[in-house]
């Protein structure tokens, strides 16, 4: 993992202190409301329905097990004992008091980490594979680059007041599990097939809310060490020309789609041209100096096959079912990586109390290097478990009500704040996300159906990322009553799909129903082996719109009987 | 309007004038939309600033960039950031005369004016009443290094890493 040396140290402690001074200045008068706001947002520090709320970066979504144990004090001294790991791999704290705030910065300041950027119209936490440095398909580990682009982007002169914000990930893998198709700007690092040396593909111009778009690429290979020069002239080009008179329209996807792909590249390779990339990138020693903290952890040597593992699987059902869905390979012999289901049956996705923090925290010291990632899906992962350690981690996890075995599957839901917290919602998105899983508690129909992915968002700015989930819901409000629009057959992987509308929006209470009859007509289509997605995607949506027009109809016969 | 750099307060040589006839009126500015027209009727040595709005490129500036002594950009916003990109543009054009930003920018953003490339900031009467210079002192000198290479005088982290680097390197010989 990354550590602070002393410039990191002092840049983060100075952040503070400046929040403090501009908290002060708030209070006596010297900065308005209007020109505070920003300054608060750019520390995470949203007003919402009922308060504060205070969104922390997890950058690339890596931390220590520390850093852990301070999040669960922090829950506990400052808020009501839990937090929310969001989307984007950060941690949000639903009640602080603002005069709190700078305590708890410095508080995170201690332990290394920040709230820099969490929001506000400027570059935002850098997110990456949350299987960077497992996964067998990684041509190299994408969080030295998050990191080196998360300094570069902090407090950055001139790209801190942009349009709107801007949302980076990075993947490393052939295989996208970081969304890039969905950011302001998604790099895939790759090698070049001729010379074999490392770079990256640029995407630009992806992203959801209300206009929802797939990135497009605009540069196929970019040499590894132009990097930052590269960024700075795409980040320049929208900052002097991303739409400022609408806020609806001033994402940098706006732009790309206005001008077109060509043009765009067209201008940013004629900044690019202008710029003297020697003297903004980062030498090489720097590049290096960060990848060194992400060398791999001292694995032992092991067997490919746990014989022990094999054993305990056999002895017990529950725990063989918890590794089917909760594992996934390590590229080293004798290891898996370990997603933590925060979605238990009933309960708010993402939502984690101060003692599951601990729980978490001495768990990945005993068995995961003292290494915790948080997943865009709002899951843990301890990424480098010994397959010995499997099942003595699994019964630790259970006594903590963390062995939810459902990773991927149809109550492993995504969801945003909606209604229950965020002043911007339509409608409530928790409750349904906790109707649809007990709707599907039942672990052997959940594993039935397969991996299924449902993203609910409580109104159109889809930060549940309604768009992209194999069944997207989202709530909206119609003469004051909330009213639920379905989508099929989104994607947020490399080959990301926007999901197509079912049919008119359905009451609250018929989206357990809904959602019953779509998985219906997949179980009775799908080919042998054949996966939720891939049907929806071989068969098209129209079997699924007969099956979910039948329910309305039914509901109105109900009705009038 | 008042005027700070980064000693504090200054004097401003300069008049707004919204007239082309210029000549013997000392240091002015002129808007964009009279420019040529200034520039054909100043005086000899006078100096001539020009204020533009944000939304002029570097290239429509290029051609009489360097007849201008004094280049003010427009700030309609405190969170329009576009004078900031506009700024390293024309520094990067090689404009070595005064470059202002004008409008209500507030004191957070003195060090990444000045970083991008202002030497000054003129801001409104009741905006400097309310933030006095010595907020603005402060508050640029909050963060004592940035990361980003190339922004400001001071060196950036990298470049501070990468000399305690070559130190190490040269010690160790
Ligand atoms: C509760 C306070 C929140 C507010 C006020 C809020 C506000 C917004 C707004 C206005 C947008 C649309 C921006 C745009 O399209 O330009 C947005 C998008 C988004 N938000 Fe939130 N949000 C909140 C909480 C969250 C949470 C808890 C998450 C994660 C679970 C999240 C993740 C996202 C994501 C991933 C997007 C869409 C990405 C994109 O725009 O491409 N937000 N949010
Ligand atoms: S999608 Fe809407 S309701 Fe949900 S968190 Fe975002 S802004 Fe709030």
């Amino acid at each position: 993992m990354y550590r602070y040396d002393e410039f990191d140290e002092r840049f983060v402690r100075e952040r503070v202190a400046q929040f403090r001074d501009q908290v002060a200045r708030r209070l006596e008068g010297a900065l308005t409301e209007e020109e505070f706001r920003p300054l608060r947002l750019k520390n995470g520090l949203y007003l919402q329905l009922h308060a504060y709320m205070l969104r922390i970066a997890i950058p690339y979504g890596t931390l220590s097990s520390r850093q852990m144990r301070q999040l669960a004090m922090i829950a506990d001294r400052w808020d009501r004992g839990y937090g929310h790991f969001t989307t984007r791999q950060n941690i949000q704290f639903n009640w602080p008091k603002l005069r709190d705030v700078p305590d708890i910065l410095d508080a995170l300041a201690d332990v290394e980490m920040h709230c820099i950027q969490t929001s506000g119209n400027c570059i935002r936490n850098v997110t990456a594979d949350h299987f960077a440095g497992v996964a067998a398909d990684e041509v190299e580990d994408p969080r030295p680059t998050a990191e080196l682009i998360r300094q570069w982007s902090s407090l950055h002169p001139e790209f801190v007041w942009l349009p709107r914000k801007f949302k980076i990930a990075v993947t490393g893998a052939a295989h996208d599990r970081a969304a890039i198709r969905v950011h302001d700007i998604g790099l895939r690092i790759l090698r070049h097939p001729e010379t074999r040396e490392i770079g990256y593909e640029v995407i630009v111009g992806g992203g959801l809310g209300r206009t929802p778009m797939i990135g497009k690429v605009i540069r196929d290979f970019l040499p590894k060490e132009e990097l930052l020069a590269y960024l700075e002239a795409i980040m320049r080009v929208y900052n002097l020309e991303g739409r400022r008179d609408n806020k609806f329209k001033a994402r940098v996807k706006i732009l790309v789609h206005e001008i077109g792909t060509e043009e765009f590249i067209r201008r940013v390779e004629e900044e690019y041209a202008r710029l003297d990339g020697p003297s903004i990138n980062a030498d090489p020693e720097e590049v290096a100096r960060i990848a060194a903290y992400f060398a791999p952890p001292p694995y032992e040597t092991l067997p490919v096959r746990s014989h022990q593992l094999s054993v305990q699987r056999g002895l017990d059902p529950a725990f063989a079912r918890w590794v089917d869905t909760n594992t996934f390979p390590h590229r080293v012999a004798g290891y898996a990586a370990v997603t933590i289901s925060l979605k238990p049956v009933g309960r708010a996705p993402g939502d984690i109390t101060s003692d599951q923090m601990r729980v978490v925290a001495d768990l990945a010291d005993r068995y995961s290097f003292g290494e915790i990632r948080a997943t865009h899906s709002q899951n843990l992962v301890l990424a480098h478990v010994r397959q010995d350690d499997l099942h003595g981690l699994w019964q630790a996890l259970g006594e903590a009500d963390l062995a939810s075995a459902n990773v991927g599957l149809v109550t492993d839901i995504i969801a945003c704040p909606g209604l229950d917290y965020c002043a911007l919602a339509t409608a409530r998105s928790i409750p349904i996300a906790q109707a649809i899983s007990r709707r599907f508690q039942d672990p052997a129909r959940q594993r039935e159906i397969g991996p299924l992915q449902i993203k609910i968002s409580g109104c159109i700015n889809a930060c549940g990322h309604h768009h992209v989930g194999h069944i997207g819901i989202l709530g909206l409000e119609k003469k004051g009553i909330e009213n639920y629009q379905i989508t099929l057959g989104g994607d947020a992987t490399e080959t990301a799909a926007l999901g197509e509308r079912l049919g008119p929006g359905i009451d609250a209470d018929q989206v357990p129903d809904a959602i019953e009859r779509i998985v219906g007509v997949y179980l009775r289509e799908r080919t042998e082996g054949e996966e939720f997605i891939a049907t929806v995607r071989r068969i098209g949506l129209e079997p699924f719109k007969r099956a979910f027009e039948a329910q309305g109809a039914g509901e109105l016969a109900d009705a009038a009987a | 309007m008042p005027l700070l750099d980064r000693n504090g307060l200054a004097e401003d040589p300069f008049t707004r004038v919204e007239t082309t006839d210029i000549e013997g009126l000392g240091p002015v500015i002129v808007p964009w939309a009279h420019h040529e027209a200034a520039l054909a009727r100043r005086g000899d040595n006078q100096p001539v600033g020009v204020e533009i709005p944000n939304t002029v490129s570097v290239a429509e500036l290029r051609p009489v960039l360097d007849r201008f002594a004094l280049v003010a950009v427009q700030f309609p916003s405190f969170a329009d950031g576009r004078g900031f990109s506009l700024a390293r543009q024309i520094r990067r054009e090689g404009f070595a005369g005064t470059l202002r930003a004008a409008g209500p920018l507030i004191a957070d953003q003195f060090a990444d004016a000045l970083n991008c490339g202002f030497d000054q900031v003129e801001i409104p009467e009741d905006l400097a009443s309310r933030q006095p210079p010595e907020h603005w002192r402060r508050a640029l000198a909050a963060i004592s290094s940035i990361y980003q290479r190339g922004y400001g005088e001071g060196a950036s982290i990298l470049d501070q890493r990468r000399a305690a680097r070559l130190r190490e390197a040269s010690d160790g010989r």
